[in-house]
């Protein structure tokens, strides 16, 4: 192999936590849905901030309700985000909201909209967000180790490319990537279905194994409990379907591919959950893009690697999401979304180490700062994953 | 030129990787892990991404891919046909 990772760098931010991040955000943060209009123009008083709305945040309760919050604490203290600037209805959520970011020592403040209404609260957080945006647009980026990279992956609108070419190419870089203690994450539950026992026998001890099989049974049985057919409706969906993937099955030993051959599987995390230390490890998610990256946003993660075949086109506010494609027909009609591509590979034109350095390349420099392609076309997608019903 | 790629050798489709397959083509294919070329007489139009048998199935067969099961067969295909949807289901949910 050409690169060498062991003395490979990138130009990151040093957070006040010591994470690093590889953007600069200063983050208006609804934790409602009726906070939305206010925060909206904040972004727009404020050039350089940029504001993430959504349809949730009211009555949530239990397990559901903790997952909201984790979602929002976690996004905020990502350190691709500077500062923050919460805004919710209620003060008492707003504050949880802002201690939870708080704990990362960045700077971020929070503000009610009750018993001011929508132009007091839009001044006042204005003028806090402007302070921020010039606070943060004097930081310089530093020289990092790759250890300092946390990476995480999906496809999207996948085909048998992705299982023949793209995926085992991020497998490949994820290979690579794990002796240098760079943190990484896989997901996507439902999308393991036909190869879940590959999965297990990869995990690194029986106790992160039977965590990993508690995972995927569990969301099989809100499948079993919901599903009025065989889900060949859904999963695959009918993009998969017209790129020639014809079972879940096979779906999901394509999707498989990009967890390599060699490294374990150092440990098991809930949706959004933070991981504790480097290695491998497996997020429960759901295996909807924008859904699924926003669970890595908020777990922590700084750099996306998103393998399509058909073309998904998602983004995210805060972590830059670098697509990768290897279908040569994507490739040629929808170039405008792919930053890496690796068609090459179906050709013999390119063999997979070839690929899987050129994955890392274009990491460490979306990590120093190069745009994405879905950062360029600014999707910003944030999707919250709910569990049920509000009250 | 490469036409199809099939991931082992023991399974039973291939993928077609260009544009423009059609019905009577002789394809050109190669199988990844044994590194080894292979010859299949196109018996359907397919699609890129989409799969050829490299051998015959019969109903309630399982087709192998990536040397594991992904599904049955619901309805007969012999080798150079299009395997999808049509003939194909899941074991699964």
């Amino acid at each position: 192999m050409s690169l060498d990772l062991s003395s490979a760098t990138f130009m990151g931010y040093v957070r006040e936590n010591g994470r690093i991040g590889v953007r600069n955000h200063v983050l208006i943060l609804s934790v409602d849905d009726i906070s939305n209009a206010a925060i909206q123009a904040v972004e727009n008083n404020i050039k350089g901030t940029i504001a993430i709305p959504h349809p949730y945040g009211r009555l949530q309760f239990g397990a559901d309700l903790e997952l909201h919050f984790r979602t929002l604490i976690g996004t905020g203290s990502n350190p691709n985000v500077a500062a923050v600037v919460v805004v919710g209805i209620e003060e008492q959520w707003t504050q949880h909201v802002v201690d939870g970011i708080a704990a990362t020592g960045k700077p971020v403040a929070g503000f009610g909209i009750e018993q001011h209404g929508d132009h007091d609260t839009i001044k006042r957080a204005s003028a806090k967000a402007k302070e921020f945006v010039h606070w943060a647009s004097t930081l310089q980026r530093e020289e990092r180790p790759i250890s300092d990279l946390w990476v995480s992956t999906k496809c999207g609108e996948s085909d048998t490319t992705s299982g023949l070419a793209s995926n085992p190419a991020v497998g490949n870089m994820f290979d690579k990537l794990h002796p240098h203690d760079v943190t990484m994450v896989f997901g996507e539950t439902t999308e393991l279905t036909g190869g879940e026992h590959l999965v297990a026998a990869r995990c690194k001890t029986p106790e992160i194994r039977e965590k990993f099989q508690f995972m995927f049974d569990r969301y099989q049985d809100v499948v079993e409990a919901h599903k009025t057919s065989d889900l060949s409706d859904s999963q695959p969906t009918k993009g998969n379907i017209a790129g020639g993937l014809t079972t879940i099955e096979e779906k999901a030993l394509g999707n498989i591919q990009k967890i390599g051959r060699t490294a374990p599987v150092d440990g098991v995390l809930d949706k959004a959950e933070e991981p504790t230390g480097p290695g491998l490890w497996f997020m429960d998610s759901s295996s909807a893009a924008a859904e699924m990256v926003t669970l890595c946003a908020a777990a922590g993660f700084t750099v996306h690697m998103f393998t399509t075949g058909q073309g998904n086109v998602v983004g995210h506010p805060i972590l830059p999401v670098i697509k990768t494609c290897a279908n040569p027909r994507t490739v040629r009609t929808m170039g405008e979304h792919i930053d890496s591509d690796i068609s090459g590979l179906l050709r013999k034109e390119m063999t997979m180490d070839d690929a899987g350095d050129a994955l890392i390349e274009m990491t460490l420099a979306t990590a120093s700062g190069r745009l994405t392609a879905a950062e360029v076309l600014g999707h910003r997608e944030f999707v919250l994953t709910r569990l049920y019903e509000s009250a | 030129m490469i036409h199809f790629i099939v991931h082992d050798e023991n399974d039973s489709v291939g993928v077609i990787v260009v544009e423009g397959i059609t019905a009577g083509d002789s394809l050109e294919g190669w199988i990844m892990d044994q590194q080894k070329d292979i010859q299949i007489q196109a018996k359907d139009d397919i699609p890129i991404g989409h799969k050829l048998a490299i051998t015959d199935l019969a109903e309630d067969d399982t087709v192998i891919k990536y040397g594991t099961d992904i599904g049955r067969v619901v309805a007969p295909i012999s080798i150079g046909e299009h395997v999808h949807v049509h003939n194909v289901k899941t074991k699964r949910w």
